[in-house]
């Protein structure tokens, strides 16, 4: 007996160790680094003595770092807002529509999806090209007779950043579809059907209904829309590079980390303290914020 | 038999085995990393070169991507996977690296550095323990590059002063063509167009070692006044500048579609490279009047230096050397289309090399990469923001200036005064 339980755990010990040698080596070693880095002085690429929390007072604290902090939430405040309004409603009318299997749904399903399956860089570059000045958008634009639309789309403080949000919406637009679909299509029929004959209207049907029902699924799509959008950086970065240009307008605080931590080619040096120090409340606002919303969806579940 | 067979095999492999580092033994291969993939084929003769006169060192090369280069580079000196030799960068960029310990210090193993000009020494000097890191490769130059044929076309000719200048550019844009070729769309695009153009309207050097020295500061006048003159060049930029990048101002210079690039010298190669027919010359962005001198920007590029973790720092140093030879710099300047930095090397070959050396005769430091790129905030940095937002009629030279200013003047010990 006591040896099929030995068995039983080492076979699950041999399954489970490649598995979790992964997770430590590439997702908890480095988060501990850089939790440890945070609390040191750095000489460019050197360690120096324990200091405490003085990157963080740093950060917090003195010129320029505040303010590059405060300016780049804020802008992952405008990514989350945008994508919650914008892609996760959409998200949830294109998964409603599609779940009432129209005509052609499948072949929809498929479009709304190939976005998400292409290249973060890929998207960014192509995007890029046709957000140029003399790029395709300012040329439909132009057809249409709408020239004064026409504008330096990535190099406009006022419109870099919600070019770039409204991209990333694009790509990524297919994925809550899906998500939102399956989770209406497991809906029970009875629930929908005992709703029709109580004389429910389509829209009472849903808000009363479907989405009560579906609230695991929002609360999946919300946390991964705050991880997410607080995590920004390849879309900005193919499109934008790392400074934030213009002006820092389209900063984030992914693209302040990693210029900080490594540095800019065209503009500076290295400041490893700092940068694990951002790092560091990137990962606890994260964690704190998904925690909070978990809370927050969980209590507006029902159950059947 | 089965058994005679593995053995034979197993005896095959050891032999083999053994005889490889015997035969290795006598060839020292070492590592070189350079941020410039699109010369791989040059340095990749030039090994060749190399690799004949001293038969019993192998060189690899290994070409990264530019903007990888430094985090790639510092992640393997920090570990164990460096490079002996590696193209470092010049001034701050160097000084990350030296200040680490992970370079090695040439001043007494190449005694033939003191041979080079003190600007391009400058260039891979730590400021730390005024000690040279690194062999000067190149220096770059940021100057007014134009289109010959447009100039014939239009009975133009070369500016004397900054107004003559700017009636050159309105004439162009009159005919049509961009003017300036130049946008503002990444930020270290307005640090080079202000490196060409805006030198000379602050007097370069005599503004240069001032403020360096604390004497007077980025809101002086006479620099505030260069800003605003950056910002009057709007007018001839193209249509919707903000959202012009590096490569579309790189593409319209070459397809003939704008008369004017202001850039760095190091443009040149390229442009012959991708449109053989363009027919181009220089000039630096005059003064005010005639009497002031044009003023060209200049600052050192990248420095070959060694790893100071190499186990075979005899073969690297033997490598580097040869990269100080007047034979390697006359590639450089025939076949990259560059300033070689090191002295002696024969230009006439190379007219375009020529004409930059004789504008150097007014060069100036480029501003913020030579003086102000060593801690954070950097110059380079706080200027590349401020000026996109000027460019882009969000602020004003004096808040540009003003925000330069109080950056460099958190760290900057003479501005503390």
């Amino acid at each position: 007996m006591r040896s099929k339980h030995m068995k039983k755990a080492a076979w699950i010990a041999f399954f489970v160790t490649p598995g979790l040698l992964v997770v430590f080596v590439f997702i908890l070693m480095p988060l501990f680094m850089s939790m440890f880095n945070s609390l040191f002085g750095w000489n460019q690429l050197i360690r120096l003595d324990f200091s405490g929390l003085d990157n963080f007072r740093k950060l917090f604290g003195s010129y320029p770092y505040q303010e590059r902090f405060t300016n780049a939430l804020g802008n992952n405040v405008k990514w989350f807002v945008m994508t919650m309004v914008l892609q996760n409603l959409a998200g949830l009318l294109f998964g409603y529509v599609l779940s009432k299997r129209i005509a052609g749904s499948q072949v929809y399903r498929r479009i709304f999806f190939i976005p998400v399956l292409f290249s973060i860089v890929a998207v960014g570059f192509l995007w890029g090209l046709y957000l140029r000045p003399n790029g395709m958008v300012n040329a439909l634009l132009g057809a249409a007779g709408l020239e004064q639309y026409q504008s330096a789309w990535l190099g406009n403080a006022s419109t870099a950043t919600y070019a770039i949000i409204l991209v990333n919406i694009w790509r990524w637009l297919g994925f809550p579809s899906l998500v939102f679909m399956t989770a209406i299509d497991n809906v029970p029929a009875e629930c929908t059907e005992a709703a029709y004959l109580d004389g429910a209207n389509e829209w009472q049907l849903f808000t009363k209904v479907v989405f009560p029902l579906i609230i695991p699924s929002v609360t999946i799509i919300t946390v991964l829309t705050i991880i997410g959008s607080l995590n920004v950086f390849e879309q900005v970065y193919t499109m934008a590079g790392l400074d934030g240009a213009p002006n820092y307008a389209t900063d984030t605080i992914g693209t302040l980390f990693y210029r900080t931590a490594f540095g800019s080619v065209d503009s500076g040096a290295p400041e490893i303290g700092v940068g694990s120090a951002i790092s560091v409340v990137i990962y606890l606002m994260t964690f704190a914020i998904s925690l909070l919303s978990i809370g927050i969806t969980r209590s507006k579940e029902v159950e059947l | 038999m089965k058994k005679l067979l593995l053995t034979l095999m197993a005896l095959v492999l050891l032999l083999s085995s053994l005889a490889l580092p015997m035969s290795a033994e006598a060839v020292t291969e070492i590592q070189f990393w350079t941020w410039r993939p699109e010369d791989t084929n040059f340095y990749e003769k030039v090994i060749a070169q190399f690799e004949e006169a001293n038969p019993t060192i192998k060189v690899t090369i290994n070409a990264i991507k530019n903007t990888e280069y430094n985090t790639i580079l510092s992640a393997a000196l920090a570990g164990d996977s460096a490079p002996d030799v590696f193209m470092s960068r010049a001034y701050g960029g160097l000084q990350t690296f030296a200040d680490s310990g992970y370079m090695l210090a040439l001043d007494d193993l190449m005694p033939e550095l003191k041979e080079f000009s003190e600007a391009t020494r400058m260039g891979a000097t730590s400021i730390t323990d005024g000690k040279i890191y690194g062999v000067p490769a190149v220096s770059q130059t940021m100057l007014c590059f134009y289109n010959k044929k447009v100039y014939e076309e239009l009975g133009l000719e070369v500016p004397k002063t900054w107004d003559q200048f700017i009636a050159n550019l309105q004439a162009c844009k009159d005919a049509g063509y961009d003017a300036l070729a130049n946008g503002t769309k990444e930020g270290w695009c307005c640090e080079f167009l202000f490196g060409g153009a805006g030198a000379s309207q602050y007097s370069g050097n005599d503004f240069y070692n001032k403020v360096v020295a604390g004497e007077t500061t980025f809101e002086d006048p006479i620099f505030v006044s260069a800003v605003n003159d950056m910002l009057s060049l709007t007018p001839f930029m193209p249509n919707m500048y903000e959202g012009v990048a590096y490569t579309d101002m790189q593409a319209s210079f070459i397809n003939e579609m704008s008369a004017h690039f202001v850039g760095g010298s190091y443009e040149a190669g390229y442009f012959k490279a991708e449109n053989p027919e363009l027919d181009f010359d220089i000039f630096p962005v005059p003064g005010k009047t005639e009497a002031d001198p044009a003023y060209v920007s200049v600052y050192a590029d990248m420095n070959f230096a060694i790893a100071a973790s190499s186990k075979k720092q005899d073969a690297a140093l033997a490598f580097v050397k040869f990269l100080a030879t007047p034979e390697f710099g006359a590639q450089v300047v025939n076949e990259l289309a560059m300033v070689s930095s090191i002295p002696g090397v024969d230009v006439s070959a190379n007219p375009f090399i020529a004409k930059v050396l004789e504008l150097q005769k007014n060069n100036t430091p480029y501003l913020f990469l030579v003086g102000f790129r060593y801690n954070q905030p950097t110059g380079s940095s706080l200027f590349q923001a401020a000026a996109q937002g000027m460019m882009a009629k969000q602020l004003t030279a004096e808040e540009v200036c003003k925000q330069v200013q109080e950056g460099i003047a958190t760290y900057y010990v003479p501005f503390q005064k």
